[in-house]
């Protein structure tokens, strides 16, 4: 298992170098394939095998983007819509996990609400919009508030979850030692369920974006969403690729950014 | 030996209630345990031998009968008596000295006095080296022992270890029993230790007492004594009554494979 030596032997520096191999292997491939889609995305609209106007293409793409930044507008419809996206998601996390402290703090009242919870849970909350809409205008607080309604039952549901399944021996142990229910919570409840609570930001980081763009689908004036629909409207497929496009990537970056502050929360783990 | 038992169980009934109806876990128990006895308790699995156990932490109140503590009545849990979980429930995020220190911080005694008294304990039983460490970087041996330090931390009496090392292997277990037994005959307490291991009843009790089915009753109680130079938990298994008391405890304990 481990070195029992500073010297490898060969075997283990052969087996080394084959495992970091095969690494550099898959990272190319998975480069590889990219330049390899757009480039027939590209060569298949020049070449008139699809048509650019419907499917757009790369160098649409590129030149809208820079378009965009020209023009000063790219940096707002980005700025807005990731303002609203980590809005809504940490209001979702900090609200949901609030909930969740308070229906494990009475179990009379989450057997009561349970049944709520499952058909909020399964409801689809865009159907909401319109509720929304009306209740709280058009505007991003609208947006940010359905982000939030798209990742908060999600995440009471699940960290609720967590919290029940801390070890009841571990909770008697502490009962033995007079701890009281407060005690409880913050000693052994709250830190053992981190990784519950890690688990439940990187879903509702794909849940915030979803609610973030249907949010400005519906009401926005900026924003990538609203990007993409008004690109739809006036047949302008560019723009509408730009946006998902862009989409993508600042999905993955805040993806990678719950990735970091999970190994920084739990390095007890490693 | 004193003249005032410690622990003093006394006509304890207990009974549970469930959606089929009612249960009784225990019936007519009555137990004096001394200061500085080790008391192993025996029974067939589902006797309520860890009800017992639960009653006398002051976890669970019984449905007749009283413990005294002290010739005090137990009402509620107490820092008098200290309990050993069937696995160590250390917290992997806090480090060992953390770890060690739960029950004090829990009981708000944490001072200089405590913290003293809970160094002198690491390092009288050599885990001062580690206690940076996290629970995970521990082997399961020197896990029990920093489980064992936690609870002599708040300074109990009585130590009630139930099924103590029952998520041990073989191998460790049998180390971990010959620790903890030398560990809480030096610091002085009295032990009652619910297992259903015959041979660790054995070896590390003066007296074991035999629970019968439920409800559970006490069937017997065997005052171990045993000839052999060292009275460890390892080497008493070698002294030649042992097996005289093990068949005597298996066929009381009558036990059938249905």
């Amino acid at each position: 298992m481990s070195n029992e030596t500073k010297d490898l032997s060969p075997e283990q520096t052969a087996y080394l170098r084959g495992v970091r191999r095969d690494k550099i292997k898959v990272i190319l491939s998975q480069i590889l394939l990219l330049a390899l889609l757009l480039g027939l995305w590209e060569l298949a609209a020049t070449l008139g095998w699809i048509n650019p106007f419907i499917t757009s293409q790369p160098s649409g793409v590129a030149r809208t983007i820079v378009n965009l930044y020209r023009s000063g507008d790219l940096f707002r419809h980005v700025g807005i819509t990731v303002l609203e996206t980590v809005i809504g998601f940490v209001l979702g996390t900090i609200l949901g996990t609030l909930a969740a402290i308070i229906l494990w703090w009475s179990e009379a009242l989450a057997r009561v609400l349970d049944p709520y919870l499952v058909v909020l849970n399964s409801l689809p909350k865009v159907a909401l919009g319109p509720i929304i809409i009306v209740w709280i205008g058009s505007g991003p607080s609208a947006i940010v508030f359905m982000a939030l309604l798209v990742s908060v039952v999600v995440t009471i549901i699940g960290v609720h979850a967590g919290f029940t399944q801390v070890d009841p021996e571990r909770i008697k142990l502490l009962t033995t030692f007079g701890a009281t229910k407060h005690q409880i919570l913050q000693k052994a409840v709250l830190p053992g369920s981190i990784p519950t609570i890690i688990s439940a930001l990187k879903i509702n980081v794909g849940l915030s974006w979803v609610g973030v763009i249907v949010g400005e689908f519906l009401v926005s004036k900026a924003g990538l969403g609203y990007l993409a629909v008004y690109g739809g409207q006036v047949f302008r497929l560019n723009l509408v690729m730009t946006s998902v496009i862009i989409l993508c990537i600042a999905a993955a970056l805040m993806y990678l950014a719950v990735v970091l502050l999970e190994r920084l929360f739990i390095r007890w783990q490693q | 030996m004193g003249a005032r038992p410690l622990v003093q169980v006394k006509d304890i009934v207990m009974k549970y209630h469930s959606l089929e109806g009612e249960t009784t876990a225990l019936r007519n128990i009555s137990l004096d345990v001394f200061q500085g006895q080790f008391i192993s308790i025996v029974g067939p699995s589902g006797c309520g031998k860890s009800t017992l156990l639960n009653i006398i932490a002051g976890l669970v109140k019984p449905t007749q009968g009283t413990v005294f503590v002290n010739d005090r009545p137990v009402q509620g849990v107490s820092s008098q008596v200290g309990y050993m979980p069937q696995t160590d429930q250390l917290f992997e995020w806090r480090s060992i000295w953390k770890n060690v220190l739960l029950g004090l911080e829990v009981q708000n005694k944490l001072s200089a006095e405590t913290r003293e008294s809970v160094r002198v304990l690491l390092n009288k039983y050599g885990l001062w080296d580690f206690r940076n460490s996290f629970p995970r970087q521990l082997s399961g041996g020197m896990r029990q022992r920093a489980a064992l330090i936690r609870t002599l931390a708040i300074d109990p009496e009585i130590l009630l270890l139930d099924e103590a090392f029952s998520a041990l292997d073989y191998q460790t277990r049998l180390a971990v029993s010959d620790e903890v037994k030398e560990i809480i005959t030096q610091e002085g307490k009295t032990a009652i230790l619910v297992t259903h291991d015959i041979s660790e009843a054995i070896s590390m009790a003066d007296q074991v007492v035999v629970l019968t089915k439920r409800p559970g009753t006490i069937k017997s109680i065997h005052k171990i004594v045993l000839t052999c130079k060292e009275h460890t938990p390892i080497k008493n298994r070698e002294a030649p009554e042992f097996r005289d008391y093990f068949n005597r405890i298996w066929k009381e304990l009558d036990i059938h494979v249905q």
